[in-house]
Protein backbone atom coordinates (compact mmCIF):
# COMPACT_ATOMS: atom_id res chain seq x y z
CA UNK A 1 0.00 0.00 0.00
CA UNK A 2 2.77 2.37 0.90
CA UNK A 3 4.27 1.93 -2.53
CA UNK A 4 0.97 2.71 -4.18
CA UNK A 5 0.43 5.77 -2.07
CA UNK A 6 3.89 6.97 -2.98
CA UNK A 7 3.11 6.96 -6.69
CA UNK A 8 2.52 10.38 -8.14
CA UNK A 9 -1.20 11.06 -8.60
CA UNK A 10 -0.84 10.96 -12.38
CA UNK A 11 -0.09 7.24 -12.31
CA UNK A 12 -3.50 6.41 -10.83
CA UNK A 13 -6.00 5.13 -13.38
CA UNK A 14 -8.35 7.76 -14.69
CA UNK A 15 -11.83 7.31 -13.33
CA UNK A 16 -14.42 9.54 -15.00
CA UNK A 17 -16.96 8.65 -12.32
CA UNK A 18 -14.89 10.40 -9.66
CA UNK A 19 -14.17 13.48 -11.74
CA UNK A 20 -17.87 13.83 -12.55
CA UNK A 21 -18.39 14.80 -8.93
CA UNK A 22 -16.30 17.91 -9.65
CA UNK A 23 -18.92 19.21 -12.12
CA UNK A 24 -22.12 20.29 -10.36
CA UNK A 25 -24.07 20.64 -13.62
CA UNK A 26 -23.70 16.93 -14.35
CA UNK A 27 -26.22 16.28 -11.58
CA UNK A 28 -28.87 17.89 -13.73
CA UNK A 29 -31.68 15.95 -15.27
CA UNK A 30 -33.07 16.86 -18.69
CA UNK A 31 -36.58 15.70 -19.60
CA UNK A 32 -36.44 13.54 -16.53
CA UNK A 33 -33.30 11.71 -17.66
CA UNK A 34 -29.72 12.15 -16.48
CA UNK A 35 -27.95 14.75 -18.60
CA UNK A 36 -25.56 13.19 -21.13
CA UNK A 37 -23.53 16.15 -22.29
CA UNK A 38 -21.81 15.46 -25.61
CA UNK A 39 -21.48 19.01 -26.95
CA UNK A 40 -18.08 19.73 -25.49
CA UNK A 41 -16.64 21.16 -28.70
CA UNK A 42 -19.20 23.97 -28.40
CA UNK A 43 -18.43 24.59 -24.76
CA UNK A 44 -17.33 22.46 -21.83
CA UNK A 45 -18.87 22.33 -18.38
CA UNK A 46 -16.99 23.91 -15.48
CA UNK A 47 -15.48 22.12 -12.51
CA UNK A 48 -16.01 23.40 -9.00
CA UNK A 49 -12.38 24.55 -8.93
CA UNK A 50 -13.17 27.07 -11.69
CA UNK A 51 -16.51 28.15 -10.27
CA UNK A 52 -14.89 28.65 -6.87
CA UNK A 53 -11.94 30.59 -8.27
CA UNK A 54 -14.24 33.07 -10.00
CA UNK A 55 -16.50 33.27 -7.00
CA UNK A 56 -13.60 33.80 -4.62
CA UNK A 57 -12.25 36.57 -6.78
CA UNK A 58 -15.53 38.48 -6.66
CA UNK A 59 -16.15 37.77 -2.97
CA UNK A 60 -12.66 38.47 -1.66
CA UNK A 61 -10.45 40.32 -4.10
CA UNK A 62 -12.57 42.27 -6.55
CA UNK A 63 -10.97 45.56 -7.60
CA UNK A 64 -9.72 47.00 -10.84
CA UNK A 65 -6.29 45.93 -11.95
CA UNK A 66 -3.07 47.85 -12.48
CA UNK A 67 -4.47 51.11 -11.20
CA UNK A 68 -5.11 50.92 -7.51
CA UNK A 69 -2.60 51.25 -4.70
CA UNK A 70 -5.03 49.83 -2.18
CA UNK A 71 -4.87 46.26 -0.94
CA UNK A 72 -7.67 44.80 -3.05
CA UNK A 73 -6.34 46.48 -6.16
CA UNK A 74 -3.00 44.96 -5.47
CA UNK A 75 -4.48 41.50 -4.88
CA UNK A 76 -6.53 41.67 -8.07
CA UNK A 77 -3.48 42.72 -10.08
CA UNK A 78 -1.40 39.94 -8.64
CA UNK A 79 -4.15 37.37 -9.32
CA UNK A 80 -4.55 38.57 -12.90
CA UNK A 81 -0.83 38.55 -13.66
CA UNK A 82 -0.40 35.18 -12.00
CA UNK A 83 -3.17 33.86 -14.24
CA UNK A 84 -1.20 35.14 -17.24
CA UNK A 85 1.93 33.34 -16.07
CA UNK A 86 -0.06 30.16 -15.46
CA UNK A 87 -1.61 30.23 -18.92
CA UNK A 88 1.77 30.93 -20.52
CA UNK A 89 3.31 27.95 -18.75
CA UNK A 90 0.29 25.82 -19.64
CA UNK A 91 1.18 26.53 -23.27
CA UNK A 92 4.78 25.53 -22.66
CA UNK A 93 6.13 29.09 -22.67
CA UNK A 94 8.63 30.21 -20.06
CA UNK A 95 6.33 32.94 -18.78
CA UNK A 96 3.19 34.95 -19.50
CA UNK A 97 4.77 37.60 -21.70
CA UNK A 98 3.17 36.32 -24.89
CA UNK A 99 -0.28 35.88 -23.36
CA UNK A 100 -2.91 38.45 -24.35
CA UNK A 101 -6.22 38.03 -22.54
CA UNK A 102 -9.21 38.63 -24.83
CA UNK A 103 -12.81 37.45 -24.99
CA UNK A 104 -12.48 34.24 -27.01
CA UNK A 105 -10.66 32.55 -29.87
CA UNK A 106 -12.60 34.61 -32.39
CA UNK A 107 -11.32 37.86 -30.94
CA UNK A 108 -7.79 36.46 -30.77
CA UNK A 109 -7.81 35.49 -34.46
CA UNK A 110 -9.27 38.86 -35.38
CA UNK A 111 -6.51 40.62 -33.47
CA UNK A 112 -3.88 38.92 -35.63
CA UNK A 113 -5.86 39.59 -38.78
CA UNK A 114 -6.37 43.28 -38.07
CA UNK A 115 -3.35 44.31 -36.03
CA UNK A 116 -0.79 42.21 -37.83
CA UNK A 117 -2.03 41.36 -41.33
CA UNK A 118 -4.20 44.37 -42.16
CA UNK A 119 -1.23 46.68 -41.71
CA UNK A 120 1.32 44.63 -43.60
CA UNK A 121 -0.36 42.90 -46.49
CA UNK A 122 -0.22 44.29 -50.01
CA UNK A 123 -1.99 43.38 -53.23
CA UNK A 124 -0.66 40.05 -54.47
CA UNK A 125 0.31 38.80 -51.01
CA UNK A 126 -1.23 35.49 -50.04
CA UNK A 127 -2.96 34.12 -46.99
CA UNK A 128 -2.94 30.33 -46.85
CA UNK A 129 -5.86 28.65 -45.07
CA UNK A 130 -7.75 25.37 -45.20
CA UNK A 131 -11.34 24.77 -46.30
CA UNK A 132 -12.18 23.29 -42.92
CA UNK A 133 -11.67 26.41 -40.85
CA UNK A 134 -14.27 27.56 -38.39
CA UNK A 135 -15.81 30.79 -39.70
CA UNK A 136 -13.77 32.63 -37.06
CA UNK A 137 -10.55 31.66 -38.84
CA UNK A 138 -11.95 32.37 -42.29
CA UNK A 139 -14.14 35.46 -42.27
CA UNK A 140 -11.54 37.80 -40.66
CA UNK A 141 -9.06 36.79 -43.40
CA UNK A 142 -11.68 37.37 -46.09
CA UNK A 143 -12.19 40.85 -44.66
CA UNK A 144 -8.47 41.59 -44.54
CA UNK A 145 -8.01 40.23 -48.06
CA UNK A 146 -10.75 42.51 -49.33
CA UNK A 147 -9.15 45.55 -47.68
CA UNK A 148 -5.55 44.83 -48.69
CA UNK A 149 -5.94 43.15 -52.05
CA UNK A 150 -4.29 40.01 -50.69
CA UNK A 151 -5.42 36.66 -52.03
CA UNK A 152 -6.77 33.70 -50.09
CA UNK A 153 -5.51 30.24 -50.92
CA UNK A 154 -6.57 26.91 -49.50
CA UNK A 155 -4.79 23.63 -48.81
CA UNK A 156 -7.23 21.01 -50.10
CA UNK A 157 -8.82 18.55 -47.72
CA UNK A 158 -9.04 14.96 -48.99
CA UNK A 159 -12.01 12.63 -48.60
CA UNK A 160 -10.45 11.21 -45.42
CA UNK A 161 -10.38 14.68 -43.88
CA UNK A 162 -6.60 15.01 -44.11
CA UNK A 163 -4.86 18.05 -45.55
CA UNK A 164 -3.27 17.33 -48.92
CA UNK A 165 0.18 18.53 -47.97
CA UNK A 166 1.57 17.57 -51.41
CA UNK A 167 -0.42 20.45 -52.82
CA UNK A 168 1.80 22.98 -51.04
CA UNK A 169 4.52 22.48 -53.67
CA UNK A 170 2.52 20.82 -56.44
CA UNK A 171 0.05 23.69 -56.73
CA UNK A 172 2.44 26.39 -55.57
CA UNK A 173 0.26 27.13 -52.57
CA UNK A 174 3.17 28.11 -50.39
CA UNK A 175 5.86 30.44 -51.65
CA UNK A 176 7.44 33.86 -51.44
CA UNK A 177 4.06 35.59 -51.70
CA UNK A 178 2.69 33.74 -48.68
CA UNK A 179 2.52 36.07 -45.69
CA UNK A 180 0.16 34.20 -43.37
CA UNK A 181 -0.49 30.49 -42.84
CA UNK A 182 -3.53 30.04 -40.58
CA UNK A 183 -5.19 26.74 -39.72
CA UNK A 184 -7.05 24.80 -37.08
CA UNK A 185 -4.91 22.46 -35.02
CA UNK A 186 -7.97 20.21 -34.75
CA UNK A 187 -11.03 20.56 -36.97
CA UNK A 188 -14.24 21.13 -35.06
CA UNK A 189 -16.22 19.23 -37.71
CA UNK A 190 -14.06 16.38 -38.91
CA UNK A 191 -11.81 15.98 -35.90
CA UNK A 192 -8.78 16.03 -38.21
CA UNK A 193 -5.51 16.77 -36.43
CA UNK A 194 -3.45 18.89 -38.79
CA UNK A 195 0.34 18.57 -39.12
CA UNK A 196 0.83 21.80 -37.20
CA UNK A 197 4.55 21.57 -36.61
CA UNK A 198 5.21 20.95 -40.29
CA UNK A 199 2.94 23.81 -41.36
CA UNK A 200 4.60 26.22 -38.96
CA UNK A 201 8.02 25.13 -40.18
CA UNK A 202 7.02 25.53 -43.81
CA UNK A 203 5.55 28.94 -43.05
CA UNK A 204 8.73 30.08 -41.37
CA UNK A 205 10.81 28.84 -44.30
CA UNK A 206 9.06 31.26 -46.65
CA UNK A 207 8.96 34.11 -44.14
CA UNK A 208 5.23 33.86 -43.42
CA UNK A 209 3.70 34.02 -39.96
CA UNK A 210 1.90 30.96 -38.67
CA UNK A 211 -1.41 31.24 -36.83
CA UNK A 212 -2.74 28.17 -35.04
CA UNK A 213 -6.40 28.02 -34.09
CA UNK A 214 -6.07 25.78 -31.07
CA UNK A 215 -9.68 26.13 -29.89
CA UNK A 216 -10.21 22.36 -30.26
CA UNK A 217 -6.74 21.15 -29.29
CA UNK A 218 -5.87 22.95 -26.05
CA UNK A 219 -8.86 21.33 -24.27
CA UNK A 220 -7.76 17.80 -25.11
CA UNK A 221 -3.98 17.47 -25.11
CA UNK A 222 -0.85 19.27 -23.98
CA UNK A 223 -0.08 22.03 -26.50
CA UNK A 224 3.41 23.51 -26.50
CA UNK A 225 3.97 26.70 -28.50
CA UNK A 226 7.71 26.07 -28.55
CA UNK A 227 7.35 22.63 -30.03
CA UNK A 228 4.76 23.81 -32.53
CA UNK A 229 7.02 26.65 -33.57
CA UNK A 230 4.04 28.92 -34.22
CA UNK A 231 4.00 32.70 -34.23
CA UNK A 232 0.46 33.00 -32.90
CA UNK A 233 -1.95 30.63 -31.20
CA UNK A 234 -5.58 31.26 -30.23
CA UNK A 235 -7.98 29.45 -27.93
CA UNK A 236 -11.13 30.02 -25.88
CA UNK A 237 -11.34 29.55 -22.13
CA UNK A 238 -14.90 28.26 -22.21
CA UNK A 239 -14.03 25.27 -24.39
CA UNK A 240 -11.33 24.14 -21.99
CA UNK A 241 -13.30 23.98 -18.71
CA UNK A 242 -12.78 27.69 -18.05
CA UNK A 243 -15.32 30.53 -17.93
CA UNK A 244 -17.06 32.13 -20.87
CA UNK A 245 -15.83 35.58 -21.84
CA UNK A 246 -12.11 34.92 -21.63
CA UNK A 247 -9.87 33.76 -24.44
CA UNK A 248 -6.20 33.92 -25.26
CA UNK A 249 -3.94 35.01 -28.04
CA UNK A 250 -0.46 33.75 -27.46
CA UNK A 251 2.06 35.56 -29.62
CA UNK A 252 5.77 35.16 -29.97
CA UNK A 253 6.91 38.20 -28.00
CA UNK A 254 8.96 39.68 -30.86
CA UNK A 255 5.90 39.44 -33.13
CA UNK A 256 3.76 41.16 -30.53
CA UNK A 257 6.44 43.85 -30.12
CA UNK A 258 6.32 44.60 -33.81
CA UNK A 259 2.53 44.84 -33.85
CA UNK A 260 0.54 48.01 -33.33
CA UNK A 261 -2.40 47.87 -30.91
CA UNK A 262 -5.90 47.57 -32.33
CA UNK A 263 -7.88 49.28 -29.59
CA UNK A 264 -6.90 52.43 -27.78
CA UNK A 265 -7.88 53.33 -24.25
CA UNK A 266 -6.88 52.80 -20.68
CA UNK A 267 -4.29 50.24 -19.68
CA UNK A 268 -2.69 49.98 -23.10
CA UNK A 269 -0.83 53.28 -22.87
CA UNK A 270 2.42 54.43 -21.34
CA UNK A 271 2.02 58.15 -21.70
CA UNK A 272 -0.81 60.16 -23.20
CA UNK A 273 -0.67 63.72 -24.46
CA UNK A 274 -3.50 65.57 -26.12
CA UNK A 275 -2.32 64.80 -29.62
CA UNK A 276 -0.56 61.51 -29.15
CA UNK A 277 0.24 58.60 -26.90
CA UNK A 278 2.87 55.95 -26.50
CA UNK A 279 2.06 52.32 -25.97
CA UNK A 280 2.45 50.18 -22.95
CA UNK A 281 4.62 47.08 -23.14
CA UNK A 282 3.63 43.74 -24.57
CA UNK A 283 1.16 42.17 -23.82
CA UNK A 284 -0.70 45.00 -22.06
CA UNK A 285 -0.77 47.23 -25.12
CA UNK A 286 -3.36 44.86 -26.61
CA UNK A 287 -5.60 44.91 -23.56
CA UNK A 288 -7.35 48.28 -23.69
CA UNK A 289 -9.84 48.84 -20.90
CA UNK A 290 -10.76 46.75 -17.89
CA UNK A 291 -10.16 43.08 -18.63
CA UNK A 292 -12.14 40.02 -17.52
CA UNK A 293 -10.06 39.48 -14.40
CA UNK A 294 -12.32 36.87 -12.82
CA UNK A 295 -12.41 35.06 -16.16
CA UNK A 296 -8.62 34.98 -16.37
CA UNK A 297 -8.41 33.71 -12.80
CA UNK A 298 -10.99 31.04 -13.61
CA UNK A 299 -9.10 30.03 -16.74
CA UNK A 300 -5.89 29.61 -14.74
CA UNK A 301 -7.85 27.38 -12.35
CA UNK A 302 -9.07 25.33 -15.31
CA UNK A 303 -5.49 24.88 -16.55
CA UNK A 304 -4.42 23.75 -13.08
CA UNK A 305 -7.38 21.37 -12.91
CA UNK A 306 -6.52 19.48 -16.11
CA UNK A 307 -2.82 19.45 -15.27
CA UNK A 308 -3.57 17.91 -11.89
CA UNK A 309 -5.71 15.24 -13.50
CA UNK A 310 -2.97 14.63 -16.05
CA UNK A 311 -3.46 15.84 -19.61
CA UNK A 312 -2.06 12.65 -21.09
CA UNK A 313 -4.47 10.54 -19.07
CA UNK A 314 -7.39 12.72 -20.14
CA UNK A 315 -6.29 12.39 -23.77
CA UNK A 316 -6.12 8.59 -23.47
CA UNK A 317 -9.56 8.43 -21.88
CA UNK A 318 -11.10 10.63 -24.56
CA UNK A 319 -9.40 8.66 -27.33
CA UNK A 320 -11.00 5.50 -25.94
CA UNK A 321 -14.44 7.15 -25.90
CA UNK A 322 -13.96 8.38 -29.46
CA UNK A 323 -12.97 4.90 -30.59
CA UNK A 324 -16.08 3.48 -28.93
CA UNK A 325 -18.29 6.07 -30.62
CA UNK A 326 -16.71 5.44 -34.03
CA UNK A 327 -17.30 1.71 -33.69
CA UNK A 328 -20.81 2.02 -32.28
CA UNK A 329 -22.07 4.67 -34.69
CA UNK A 330 -20.27 3.03 -37.58
CA UNK A 331 -22.33 -0.12 -36.95
CA UNK A 332 -25.65 1.76 -37.02
CA UNK A 333 -27.58 1.24 -40.24
CA UNK A 334 -27.65 4.29 -42.50
CA UNK A 335 -24.89 6.14 -40.67
CA UNK A 336 -21.96 7.72 -42.55
CA UNK A 337 -19.12 8.99 -40.40
CA UNK A 338 -17.18 12.00 -41.66
CA UNK A 339 -13.48 12.60 -41.18
CA UNK A 340 -10.38 10.50 -40.61
CA UNK A 341 -10.79 6.74 -40.79
CA UNK A 342 -9.63 4.25 -38.18
CA UNK A 343 -5.96 4.56 -37.40
CA UNK A 344 -5.61 8.22 -38.41
CA UNK A 345 -5.22 10.83 -35.70
CA UNK A 346 -8.51 12.34 -34.64
CA UNK A 347 -9.68 14.72 -31.94
CA UNK A 348 -12.30 13.80 -29.37
CA UNK A 349 -15.30 14.22 -31.63
CA UNK A 350 -17.32 12.36 -34.23
CA UNK A 351 -19.56 13.91 -36.89
CA UNK A 352 -21.92 11.83 -38.97
CA UNK A 353 -24.90 11.84 -41.30
CA UNK A 354 -27.78 9.40 -40.99
CA UNK A 355 -29.85 8.44 -44.01
CA UNK A 356 -33.40 9.69 -43.73
CA UNK A 357 -32.91 11.40 -40.38
CA UNK A 358 -31.95 15.05 -40.56
CA UNK A 359 -29.39 16.07 -37.90
CA UNK A 360 -31.88 18.53 -36.38
CA UNK A 361 -34.47 15.88 -35.96
CA UNK A 362 -31.90 13.52 -34.53
CA UNK A 363 -30.70 16.14 -32.03
CA UNK A 364 -34.29 16.81 -31.04
CA UNK A 365 -34.92 13.12 -30.51
CA UNK A 366 -31.74 12.68 -28.47
CA UNK A 367 -32.56 15.71 -26.37
CA UNK A 368 -35.73 14.05 -25.22
CA UNK A 369 -33.52 11.30 -23.87
CA UNK A 370 -31.34 13.83 -22.07
CA UNK A 371 -28.51 13.54 -24.61
CA UNK A 372 -27.03 16.83 -25.83
CA UNK A 373 -25.30 16.73 -29.22
CA UNK A 374 -24.77 19.36 -31.90
CA UNK A 375 -26.59 19.49 -35.22
CA UNK A 376 -25.88 22.03 -37.89
CA UNK A 377 -23.12 23.43 -40.05
CA UNK A 378 -20.76 23.91 -37.07
CA UNK A 379 -19.75 27.31 -38.41
CA UNK A 380 -18.00 25.60 -41.32
CA UNK A 381 -20.31 26.07 -44.30
CA UNK A 382 -17.66 25.70 -47.03
CA UNK A 383 -16.67 22.33 -45.59
CA UNK A 384 -20.31 21.22 -45.40
CA UNK A 385 -20.57 22.01 -49.10
CA UNK A 386 -17.54 19.86 -49.82
CA UNK A 387 -19.08 16.99 -47.80
CA UNK A 388 -22.25 17.47 -49.84
CA UNK A 389 -24.46 18.01 -46.80
CA UNK A 390 -26.12 21.05 -45.28
CA UNK A 391 -25.61 19.85 -41.75
CA UNK A 392 -24.19 17.00 -39.72
CA UNK A 393 -24.72 15.62 -36.25
CA UNK A 394 -21.72 15.83 -33.93
CA UNK A 395 -20.90 14.28 -30.59
CA UNK A 396 -17.84 15.70 -28.84
CA UNK A 397 -16.31 14.37 -25.67
CA UNK A 398 -14.83 15.77 -22.51
CA UNK A 399 -12.93 14.35 -19.59
CA UNK A 400 -16.12 13.57 -17.62
CA UNK A 401 -17.85 11.51 -20.31
CA UNK A 402 -18.16 7.77 -19.81
CA UNK A 403 -18.37 4.66 -21.93
CA UNK A 404 -21.94 4.21 -20.68
CA UNK A 405 -22.84 7.62 -22.11
CA UNK A 406 -21.40 6.72 -25.49
CA UNK A 407 -23.46 3.53 -25.42
CA UNK A 408 -26.56 5.56 -24.55
CA UNK A 409 -25.84 7.74 -27.57
CA UNK A 410 -25.47 4.82 -29.93
CA UNK A 411 -28.65 3.17 -28.65
CA UNK A 412 -30.64 6.37 -29.08
CA UNK A 413 -29.30 6.92 -32.60
CA UNK A 414 -30.60 3.46 -33.50
CA UNK A 415 -34.01 4.14 -31.96
CA UNK A 416 -34.25 7.48 -33.76
CA UNK A 417 -34.05 5.66 -37.06
CA UNK A 418 -37.19 3.71 -36.19
CA UNK A 419 -38.97 6.75 -34.83
CA UNK A 420 -38.46 8.63 -38.10
CA UNK A 421 -39.27 5.55 -40.21
CA UNK A 422 -35.91 5.90 -41.90
CA UNK B 1 -46.01 20.89 -22.18
CA UNK B 2 -47.12 17.27 -22.48
CA UNK B 3 -46.44 15.04 -19.48
CA UNK B 4 -43.71 12.71 -20.69
CA UNK B 5 -40.78 13.45 -22.93
CA UNK B 6 -41.92 10.90 -25.46
CA UNK B 7 -45.37 12.47 -25.61
CA UNK B 8 -43.71 15.81 -26.39
CA UNK B 9 -41.85 14.18 -29.27
CA UNK B 10 -45.00 12.56 -30.62
CA UNK B 11 -46.67 15.94 -30.37
CA UNK B 12 -43.90 17.54 -32.43
CA UNK B 13 -43.50 14.78 -34.96
CA UNK B 14 -47.09 13.87 -35.78
CA UNK B 15 -47.61 11.23 -38.44
CA UNK B 16 -48.73 13.89 -40.91
CA UNK B 17 -45.37 15.60 -40.60
CA UNK B 18 -43.33 12.45 -41.01
CA UNK B 19 -45.50 11.53 -43.97
CA UNK B 20 -44.95 14.86 -45.71
CA UNK B 21 -41.25 14.63 -44.91
CA UNK B 22 -40.93 11.19 -46.48
CA UNK B 23 -43.31 11.94 -49.33
CA UNK B 24 -43.16 15.65 -50.04
CA UNK B 25 -46.04 16.98 -52.14
CA UNK B 26 -45.48 19.38 -55.01
CA UNK B 27 -41.79 18.87 -55.29
CA UNK B 28 -40.06 20.47 -58.24
CA UNK B 29 -39.74 23.71 -60.14
CA UNK B 30 -41.99 25.82 -62.29
CA UNK B 31 -40.90 27.44 -65.52
CA UNK B 32 -42.65 29.51 -68.09
CA UNK B 33 -44.71 32.70 -67.99
CA UNK B 34 -45.79 33.98 -64.61
CA UNK B 35 -43.43 31.65 -62.74
CA UNK B 36 -41.19 33.08 -60.10
CA UNK B 37 -38.63 31.41 -57.84
CA UNK B 38 -37.21 32.38 -54.46
CA UNK B 39 -34.29 30.77 -52.69
CA UNK B 40 -33.94 31.10 -48.98
CA UNK B 41 -31.59 29.70 -46.35
CA UNK B 42 -31.84 29.35 -42.66
CA UNK B 43 -28.45 30.81 -41.70
CA UNK B 44 -28.41 29.17 -38.29
CA UNK B 45 -28.60 25.63 -39.60
CA UNK B 46 -27.94 25.81 -43.34
CA UNK B 47 -31.34 24.42 -44.37
CA UNK B 48 -32.30 25.68 -47.80
CA UNK B 49 -35.40 25.91 -49.93
CA UNK B 50 -36.21 26.91 -53.48
CA UNK B 51 -39.84 27.80 -53.89
CA UNK B 52 -41.44 28.40 -57.29
CA UNK B 53 -44.85 29.98 -57.61
CA UNK B 54 -47.08 30.88 -60.56
CA UNK B 55 -49.54 33.67 -59.96
CA UNK B 56 -52.45 33.95 -62.40
CA UNK B 57 -55.21 36.51 -62.06
CA UNK B 58 -53.94 37.31 -58.56
CA UNK B 59 -54.24 33.67 -57.52
CA UNK B 60 -51.50 31.18 -56.60
CA UNK B 61 -52.16 28.87 -59.50
CA UNK B 62 -49.26 26.57 -58.61
CA UNK B 63 -46.49 26.15 -56.04
CA UNK B 64 -43.52 23.79 -56.12
CA UNK B 65 -40.51 23.45 -53.87
CA UNK B 66 -37.12 21.83 -53.63
CA UNK B 67 -34.82 21.91 -50.69
CA UNK B 68 -32.75 20.27 -48.06
CA UNK B 69 -33.68 20.45 -44.45
CA UNK B 70 -35.12 18.81 -41.39
CA UNK B 71 -38.50 17.12 -41.26
CA UNK B 72 -40.12 20.23 -39.78
CA UNK B 73 -38.91 22.60 -42.50
CA UNK B 74 -39.62 20.24 -45.38
CA UNK B 75 -43.00 19.03 -44.10
CA UNK B 76 -44.04 22.60 -43.41
CA UNK B 77 -43.15 23.62 -46.97
CA UNK B 78 -44.97 20.61 -48.38
CA UNK B 79 -48.11 21.33 -46.34
CA UNK B 80 -47.89 24.96 -47.38
CA UNK B 81 -47.90 24.15 -51.09
CA UNK B 82 -51.13 22.22 -50.59
CA UNK B 83 -52.77 24.78 -48.36
CA UNK B 84 -51.97 27.75 -50.58
CA UNK B 85 -52.83 26.46 -54.03
CA UNK B 86 -55.68 28.51 -55.41
CA UNK B 87 -55.56 31.23 -52.77
CA UNK B 88 -55.39 34.90 -53.68
CA UNK B 89 -52.31 36.80 -52.58
CA UNK B 90 -54.18 38.36 -49.69
CA UNK B 91 -55.58 35.04 -48.57
CA UNK B 92 -52.13 33.46 -48.68
CA UNK B 93 -50.60 36.30 -46.67
CA UNK B 94 -53.42 36.01 -44.12
CA UNK B 95 -52.93 32.24 -43.87
CA UNK B 96 -49.24 32.80 -43.29
CA UNK B 97 -50.05 35.20 -40.45
CA UNK B 98 -52.42 32.64 -38.92
CA UNK B 99 -49.77 29.95 -39.24
CA UNK B 100 -47.11 32.09 -37.56
CA UNK B 101 -49.55 32.98 -34.79
CA UNK B 102 -50.03 29.27 -34.14
CA UNK B 103 -46.25 28.78 -33.89
CA UNK B 104 -46.20 31.57 -31.32
CA UNK B 105 -48.71 29.59 -29.28
CA UNK B 106 -51.62 31.84 -30.23
CA UNK B 107 -54.19 31.97 -33.02
CA UNK B 108 -56.74 29.34 -33.89
CA UNK B 109 -55.01 26.19 -35.12
CA UNK B 110 -58.36 24.45 -35.59
CA UNK B 111 -59.04 26.83 -38.47
CA UNK B 112 -55.81 25.92 -40.23
CA UNK B 113 -56.70 22.44 -41.39
CA UNK B 114 -53.74 20.11 -41.96
CA UNK B 115 -51.36 22.89 -40.99
CA UNK B 116 -52.46 22.37 -37.39
CA UNK B 117 -50.23 19.28 -37.44
CA UNK B 118 -47.36 21.73 -36.87
CA UNK B 119 -48.86 23.25 -33.73
CA UNK B 120 -46.49 21.17 -31.57
CA UNK B 121 -43.61 23.32 -32.84
CA UNK B 122 -44.81 26.11 -30.52
CA UNK B 123 -43.37 24.07 -27.63
CA UNK B 124 -39.92 24.10 -29.26
CA UNK B 125 -39.01 27.74 -29.92
CA UNK B 126 -35.69 26.91 -31.60
CA UNK B 127 -37.60 24.95 -34.25
CA UNK B 128 -39.91 27.82 -35.20
CA UNK B 129 -37.28 28.98 -37.71
CA UNK B 130 -37.50 25.58 -39.39
CA UNK B 131 -41.26 25.68 -39.69
CA UNK B 132 -41.30 29.18 -41.19
CA UNK B 133 -38.58 28.75 -43.83
CA UNK B 134 -40.98 27.86 -46.65
CA UNK B 135 -43.50 30.47 -45.58
CA UNK B 136 -40.91 33.23 -45.57
CA UNK B 137 -39.95 32.18 -49.08
CA UNK B 138 -43.60 32.48 -50.06
CA UNK B 139 -43.93 35.95 -48.55
CA UNK B 140 -40.87 36.97 -50.47
CA UNK B 141 -42.23 35.54 -53.70
CA UNK B 142 -45.42 37.50 -53.15
CA UNK B 143 -43.35 40.62 -52.56
CA UNK B 144 -44.88 41.15 -49.15
CA UNK B 145 -44.03 41.22 -45.43
CA UNK B 146 -40.77 39.44 -44.75
CA UNK B 147 -39.35 40.39 -48.12
CA UNK B 148 -37.21 43.18 -46.73
CA UNK B 149 -33.60 42.45 -45.85
CA UNK B 150 -32.01 39.13 -45.22
CA UNK B 151 -33.67 38.56 -41.90
CA UNK B 152 -36.49 36.85 -43.72
CA UNK B 153 -35.27 33.44 -42.79
CA UNK B 154 -34.55 34.43 -39.23
CA UNK B 155 -37.71 36.05 -38.07
CA UNK B 156 -40.52 33.87 -36.94
C1 LIG C 1 -11.93 25.35 -34.35
C2 LIG C 1 -12.64 26.52 -33.72
N1 LIG C 1 -12.12 27.74 -33.83
C3 LIG C 1 -12.70 28.82 -33.28
C4 LIG C 1 -13.88 28.72 -32.59
C5 LIG C 1 -14.51 29.96 -32.04
O1 LIG C 1 -14.59 29.94 -30.66
P1 LIG C 1 -15.30 31.14 -29.90
O2 LIG C 1 -16.70 31.17 -30.38
O3 LIG C 1 -15.17 30.79 -28.47
O4 LIG C 1 -14.55 32.37 -30.25
C6 LIG C 1 -14.47 27.47 -32.46
C7 LIG C 1 -15.76 27.32 -31.76
O5 LIG C 1 -16.58 26.46 -32.04
C8 LIG C 1 -13.84 26.34 -33.03
O6 LIG C 1 -14.37 25.12 -32.92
Amino acid sequence: MAAVAALPPKAAPFDPETVRADFPILERRVHDRPLVYLDNAATTQKPRAVLDAEDRFYRRHNANVHRAIHTLGNEATVAYEQAREAVGRHLGAADGRGVVFLRNATEALNLVAWAWARRRLRPGDEILLTPMEHHSNLVPWQMVARETGARLRFIPVGPDGALEMDALDRDGLLGPRTRVVAFAHCSNVLGTITPAEELCRRARAVGAVSVVDAAQSVPHAPVDVGRLGCDFLAFSGHKTYGPMGVGVLWGRPERLEAMEPLFGGGEMILKVELESATWNEVPWKFEAGTPNVAGAVGLAAACAYVRDLGQDRIAAHEAALTRLALDGLGDCPGVTIHGPGPGSPRGALVAWSADGVHPHDLAQYLDQEGIAIRAGHHCAQPLMRQLGVVATARASFGLYNTAAEVEALVGAVRRAREFFHA
Amino acid sequence: MPETPDAALEELYREVILDHYKHPRNRGRLDGPGAEAVELQNPTCGDEIRLSVRVQDDRLADLRFEGRGCSISMASASLMTEACRGLTRDEAVALCAGFKAMLAGAGEPERLGDLAALSGVAQFPVRVKCATLGWNALLRALGGGAAAGDGGAMDA
